[in-house]
């Protein structure tokens, strides 16, 4: 049982997150830099180009990369101050085994053959399903397609899944489902060539910073912009038209607007007719969603849907980016289909300056869901139950259907079978429930119940805390590799530095575990690129068809964009040209998508809507920038938007700390009133733990195809905090902000044991 | 103009508030760990809307003339210096005079620190790093053709009005085409009749909670 032993002050105060913004030889004595290292920034899906200085293999600062392609040297302020966390002093550097009062330090031999024997244990007991993996999109390729093959061969456990599931999940299946292929339609370079940009459920400004370029760009050539968002986000400030829609309610909206397409006759009916199934059912689907309809659902009025609807009819040319707002909902793939069908029904796709695709997230979050990460997936972007699709991995793996587990539980299914005791092991990567996770006391009561639980992570993340047996493992600039960016770009990870202390990569940590339960047959590999070769035979054939990409082509072309089939292939930045979906009747779907209410939506107990979303200078869980003091000191820690009049009428004022209160938790923060959201309304940034996590407030409930929770809509209430509140919420800013000094080295905790 | 350098110019309108400027600046090796650039919110409260300082270089600069130790320079590029170290007595005129608010006296070094437009990178060909980092192209460091090109329906100005004082700066704005002139009544800002005056803009740096 891993219920933690000390107070959370205790961890912090031994493991951090500490800040620090000191480079590793001090701001006074930068040593000469011996190599400039040309990789990419690890913190989001434009993977931007940036040069890392190495000195005593160590990073001590960075360089503009201004010859690749897609950034040309631009950053964002994490990109700008990533290099602080290579040698950060949080990072961890051995092996570590749970004790009675914390944890020791443990030799690689005795932590690794500790998880190996209670694999064993748990599945001798309870069969090869009882024993999970949680991994995560942060990693490699590389790394993301030998997670994979790890679970299905070395754990031999069908419930593998990732956090991606907790991301864009509903992106990815909306476009399964309409185009038979799971990626942006087309690279960035269209979006200056279209003369309108339809921007749904993003904060592009703050979460895609470098991707504003591009925007600008249109816009400096006469395009106008619609931006679809409960807040003016500085990019909904600029545009043509900001629709303040309520949360939970964009395919209400989007249904409206087709509808207003159809009736002005602003349709493509030949490729309607040609191209695309569905379309009459469809058409028949949004026959009564009039504007009038679309107003009361969606608080955005009338005329305003008729204007964009106008706008995005008589465009000739557009381009459609969506992302974590609508598609983090209980209908998150029919919001995602409602947007795709005003794509498909101008027949705007395929050709310069029509383009459509998701803003993918993470930082390897386009091809990390590609290679077989996922509990129903197999290399290739495969599905795990097709019998064609396991035949051909079987044959590249060299091993029997009877040895490939099945499909298996996504994300919130393995937390609520933890809970359940139907699994009672958890090997996580890359992955930080403890934030990250829906209903977060839920996910920290699953790890108290959980028997067996290895973290391999290069800090300790609140997660980790709940562990067995931690892993040091490795940071992207520690191993060769590649990702692939939100557009579809296979692009090369480099290895600037290598792991310190006794850290291992990611591979090494993976592989010998491997060898150790007895699969070194079918996972052992000579370096990193031999592993991508291997993926890239797995992949072909599949609609992520990675087979000509080799890392010589990457690095040479600076990207490639998949599908890819032969190694004298151009790369494919630009999807249906051929005016083909990937659908073996090369077809384009079309799906109706009839509104239906959030799971919960505000009631006279909880008449407040909540949403929750990123801050610029934030990554995921935080993880790794809640260590980074400069981003540290420009977002703290969360704070709770609300607009003047819900406050006023609240009886609260600008800065006060305030308690937000939903069915499944309080989260105390302070207040920043604002004109720019709307005032039924709250917004909270989700990207701390514990009793500051968003997370706490949201609910478990799962979109039907997707299994994404609705981390965007929730009902709550707020009102000032009590003194205790307030004095606790003190404590925890006062936490967040604690500078490492001598004593609090990792490993230091509990050596007695 | 002489030398590698090239023209910069600030475009309010693309700045998101990401301060990758700031990160980036602090990076620099001459001033290591302290940024010189610095973004506010415009409305505070009200607008998402923020905007970059940077020094604008001023051809007649206000910090320089009000310097009673004849330390502040400007060079043959037109680039305004920080204030030289044997002469400055830290007195604190050219903090109070600049009109842009952008000289700062740094009490540990004695001396006054402000934006030399990354000289150590501009004179060797390379561009300062706020406006190479800079993800909204906010900050523009090109040439005058390469910066037409991209904003074809705006305009780079470099001509202030303080009240009575006129300004001419080696770092342009941009603003609508038509306009020629940035004027900024200070009696319409600051009003005599009230107890203090309201600043224009507020630091976008987070306030510490009740």
């Amino acid at each position: 049982m891993a219920r933690l032993k000390l107070p959370l002050a205790e961890y912090v105060r031994t493991y951090g997150p500490h800040v620090s913004d000191t480079p590793v030889h001090g701001w006074a004595h930068k040593p000469p830099v011996e190599r400039l290292v040309k990789t990419h920034c690890c913190f989001c899906g434009m993977q931007c180009g940036i040069q890392l200085q190495v000195a005593n293999n160590q990073v001590v600062g960075f360089e503009p990369w201004e010859e690749f392609p897609f950034n040309e040297g631009r950053l964002c302020p994490k990109g700008v101050k990533r290099y602080l966390q290579s040698h950060h002093p949080d990072r961890l550097t051995a092996p570590l085994i749970r004790t009675e009062t914390s944890f020791r330090e443990a030799s690689w031999d005795e932590a690794l053959d500790l998880v190996v024997s209670r694999v064993r244990e748990i599945q001798a007991a309870r069969g090869k399903d009882a024993f999970a993996m949680m991994s995560g999109v942060s990693l490699s390729n590389e790394k993301s397609y030998l997670v994979g093959k790890f679970a299905r061969l070395a754990l031999n456990t069908a419930n593998l899944d990732y956090n991606g599931r907790f991301c864009m999940v509903s992106a990815g299946a909306g476009n399964k489902k309409a185009f038979g292929i799971d990626r942006a339609a087309n690279s960035w370079a269209d979006l200056p060539e279209a003369e309108l940009i339809f921007i749904a459920g993003s904060n592009v400004s703050e979460c895609f910073p470098t991707l504003m370029h591009y925007i600008w760009q249109a816009r400096d050539r006469g395009a106008r912009i619609i931006v679809v968002d409960p807040r003016i986000t500085p990019i909904g400030r600029t545009a043509d038209l900001h629709l303040a829609v309520r949360p939970g309610t964009d395919s209400a909206l989007n249904q409206a607007i087709l509808r207003e397409v159809i009736v002005n006759g602003w349709v493509d009916e030949a490729f309607v007719r040609e191209r695309c199934t569905g379309w009459s059912e469809l058409v028949a689907s949004v026959a009564a969603c009039t504007p009038d309809w679309a107003a009361a659902i969606t608080g955005v009025p009338a005329d305003q849907i008729r204007r964009a609807a106008r706008m995005w009819g008589e465009a000739r040319t557009s381009f459609l980016l969506h992302a974590r707002g609508v598609e983090q909902h209980t209908k998150g793939v029919d919001n995602v289909l409602s947007l795709i069908n005003l794509v498909l029904a101008t027949g705007r796709i395929g050709r310069k300056g029509c383009g459509y695709g998701t803003i993918t997230g993470q930082g390897n979050g386009q091809g990390g869901r590609e290679h077989g990460h996922k509990c129903d997936q197999l290399p290739g972007n495969r599905d795990i139950e097709n019998p064609v699709h396991r035949a051909h991995i079987c044959k590249v793996w060299g091993i029997t259907d009877d040895e490939l587990p099945h499909k298996g539980k996504t994300a919130v299914e393995i937390f609520e079978a933890i809970h359940g005791g139907e699994i009672t092991g958890l090997i996580n990567i890359c992955c930080n429930p403890m934030v990250s996770h829906p209903d977060t006391n839920y996910a920290r009561a699953a790890l108290e119940r959980l028997p067996f639980l290895c973290v391999i992570d290069f800090f300790m993340s609140e997660t980790a805390r709940y562990a067995d047996v931690v892993l040091p493992g490795s940071l992207q600039e520690e191993e060769e590799g590649t990702t692939t960016t939100a557009e579809g770009r296979v692009v090369r990870i480099r290895a600037a530095v290598s792991p310190p202390g006794e850290a291992r990569t990611d591979t090494w940590i993976l592989l010998e575990l491997a060898r150790r339960l007895g699969r070194g047959d079918k996972l052992s590999y000579a370096d990193n690129q031999e592993i991508f070769n291997e993926l890239r035979r797995a992949s072909a054939g599949g609609t992520a068809d990675y087979t000509g990409i080799t890392w010589d082509r990457v690095e040479r072309e600076m990207g490639v964009f998949w599908p890819c089939p032969t190694e004298g292939h151009p790369g494919t930045p630009r999807l249906f040209e051929d005016q083909r979906s990937y659908h073996a009747d090369g077809a384009f779907h079309l799906y109706a998508t009839p509104y239906r209410p959030s799971a919960e939506v505000p009631d006279a107990e909880y008449p407040i809507y909540m949403t929750s979303g990123r801050s610029v200078f934030h990554y995921l869980s935080g993880t790794q920038t809640r260590r980074i003091k400069f981003l540290v000191d420009m977002a703290p820690g969360p704070q709770c938007e609300m607009h003047p009049s819900s406050a006023a009428r609240l009886g609260l004022v600008d800065r006060q700390l305030v308690t937000i209160e939903t069915r499944r938790g309080a989260l105390t923060i302070p207040l920043t009133v604002v004109e720019s959201i709307r005032p039924d309304t709250i917004f909270v940034p989700y990207h701390w733990p514990e009793t500051l996590a968003a997370n706490q407030l949201t609910l478990r409930a799962l979109d039907p195809v997707s299994k994404m929770p609705e981390f965007k809509v929730a009902a709550c209430r707020v009102r000032a905090a009590t003194a205790d509140e307030a004095r606790h919420a003190r404590a925890r800013f006062a936490e967040l902000r604690i500078e490492p000094d001598g004593d609090t080295a990792p490993g230091r905790l509990g050596g007695a044991g | 103009m002489t030398g590698p350098f090239l023209e910069f110019t600030v475009d309010p309108q693309r700045c998101i508030g990401c301060k990758a400027c700031e990160a980036a600046c602090a990076e620099c090796d001459t001033h290591r760990g302290t940024p010189m650039i610095h973004i506010d919110f415009v409305e505070p409260g009200v607008s998402p809307q923020t905007t970059p300082t940077v020094c604008m270089h001023c051809e007649n600069p206000t910090c320089a003339s009000v310097c009673p130790a004849d330390a502040i320079k400007v060079d043959e590029h037109g680039i305004v210096h920080s204030s030289l170290k044997p002469r400055c007595i830290a007195c604190n005129n050219c903090e109070l005079a600049c009109p842009f608010g952008v000289p700062k006296i740094s009490i540990g070094l004695g001396q006054m620190q402000k934006c030399d437009m990354c000289f150590d990178r501009t004179s060797v060909g390379k561009r300062p790093m706020c406006a190479t980092v800079c993800p909204t192209g906010a900050l523009f460091y090109g040439t005058a053709e390469a910066l037409h090109a991209r904003r074809p329906q705006g305009e780079a100005i470099n001509l202030w009005r303080f009240g009575v004082q006129e300004i001419r700066t080696r770092v342009r704005v941009m603003v609508p085409a038509g306009v020629e002139i940035l004027e900024v009544d200070v009696a319409e800002i600051v009003d005599d009749d009230a107890p203090a005056a309201e600043p224009v803009v507020t630091p976008a740096r987070p306030r510490e909670f009740l």
